[in-house]
């Protein structure tokens, strides 16, 4: 394959990840690492260079159409952010030292988890709680826009969302993925945040968390520039035109599929990481 | 008691919703000007090497030229097509720190100095992570 047809089919696997990743919410990173190593047989550390890439495309592309609405918190964000680097600077050098074989199964592993958290039913949480002390100091309470005018929420769980950002962030170093599931568990389950603050803050902080180890892997060499051009056009073009469709489409059925489609992923990374064939 | 809540706490909100349309804003402008540059360096890229043979089946790391901001600037003026979407890819890396950078301003305006030190703090993890050398 010459470096033409190479280049335009990944660019348009990258534009199908893209639309789908963001039609479905799930984002396009966690298929572009799986897509380069097993169907273009591309090393895998070059894929997760490439992959950062394009989630940090993504995340700042459209986190100014998230702001206009107002849902996201600048001041969770940041503070979480404190862990989300220091995590991501740690996975991205956990992923100079361990071999293709253990970022593969992590990686597979990580997938079916994702699979698994789409698909569970979530609950409001009940607006009337208490906010913990840590968080009326950290000045993490907000409001947010609903339909009855702005509703103020409140804020507990910050030790424990606190440590689950630094797993999410070392997930992100080590694997190129902007982890948005793991810091939407993190803020709507541990941290008890709207769901829509949730969906909308991690928007926000996967950019910087991937630029904090997207710097690494672009110092050590594991930024190609062949590879990251085409998925970062690729994917940014794909999930603009997801994210215009994204009210007319029926998501509920291509959710699933989509869904489907990352739990094979996740058993064919692990088979291929756990027989070394990557 | 419902009116007293949204009196209090408009004046606030609506500071920082402002910053974050800019925010916003300045995301975006990043991000089309990083895709442009890249687009531009690809197009240069698939013109002279498009027909050369591709192989990234085993990792050897991109040639020091490709690595540093100093290199990368330096191919740049040389017109080599990688350096040029290196550039791109750059560009695109900074512009979550340039939000951060701006987000440290705009806390320091509202005189809330916690949240000043709490930006610098990933302000200062993200330029390690950008500069530090191997």
């Amino acid at each position: 394959m010459n470096i033409l047809e190479f280049t335009g089919l990944i660019a348009l696997g990258s534009l199908l990840a893209g639309f789908l990743g963001a039609l479905t919410g799930l984002g396009g990173g966690v298929v572009v690492v799986p897509m380069l190593t097993l169907l273009f047989h591309v090393d895998i550390r070059y894929a997760i260079g490439a992959s950062l890439v394009s989630v940090i495309a993504t995340s700042s592309g459209a986190a100014a159409a998230y702001v206009r609405e107002g849902y996201s918190n600048i001041r969770i964000g940041m503070f979480l952010e404190t862990a989300t680097t220091v995590g991501a600077v740690t996975g991205a050098a956990i992923a100079m030292h361990v071999s293709d074989s253990a970022i593969a199964i992590v990686f597979g592993l990580v997938l079916l988890y994702s699979a698994y958290l789409s698909s569970r039913h979530r609950e409001e949480h009940d607006p009337n709680r208490q906010s913990s002390k840590l968080a009326e100091k950290l000045k993490l309470n907000g409001t947010c826009p609903t339909p009855q005018g702005k509703q103020p929420y409140a804020v507990t769980g910050v030790p424990a969302g606190y440590s689950l950002m630094f797993g999410a962030g070392v997930l992100s170093g080590l694997l190129g993925i902007g982890s948005g599931a793991v810091k939407v568990l993190a803020m709507d389950q541990a941290m008890k945040i709207p769901f829509k603050v949730s969906t909308t803050t991690s928007n926000f902080m996967i950019g910087v968390t991937a630029a904090a180890s997207a710097g690494l892997y672009l110092n050590r060499g594991y930024v190609a520039p062949g590879i990251a051009m085409p998925v970062m056009l690729g994917v940014l073009a794909g999930s603009m035109i997801g994210a215009r469709m994204l009210v007319k489409a029926k998501v509920k059925a291509l959710r699933y599929l989509f869904a489907v489609v990352i739990v094979v992923l996740g058993f064919e990374m692990i088979f291929n990481g756990a027989t070394g064939r990557l | 008691m419902n009116d007293e809540i949204v009196t209090t706490a408009q004046p606030k909100s609506w500071d920082d919703q402002r910053i974050e349309v800019i925010i916003g804003t300045l995301l975006r402008t990043g991000v089309i000007l990083a895709a442009a540059v890249v687009l531009f360096g690809g197009a240069l890229y698939l013109v002279r090497h498009g027909h050369e043979i591709a192989n990234y089946s085993t990792f050897h790391g991109e040639p020091e030229s490709l690595k540093s901001a100093k290199d990368i600037v330096h191919g740049v003026f040389g017109m080599s097509a990688r350096a040029i979407i290196q550039l791109g890819l750059l560009l695109l890396i900074a512009t979550p720190v340039a939000r951060v950078a701006f987000s440290a301003v705009a806390f320091a305006i509202e005189h809330d100095y916690m949240y000043v030190v709490i930006t610098l703090i990933v302000l200062a993890i993200l330029s390690y992570s950008l500069f530090a050398s191997s």
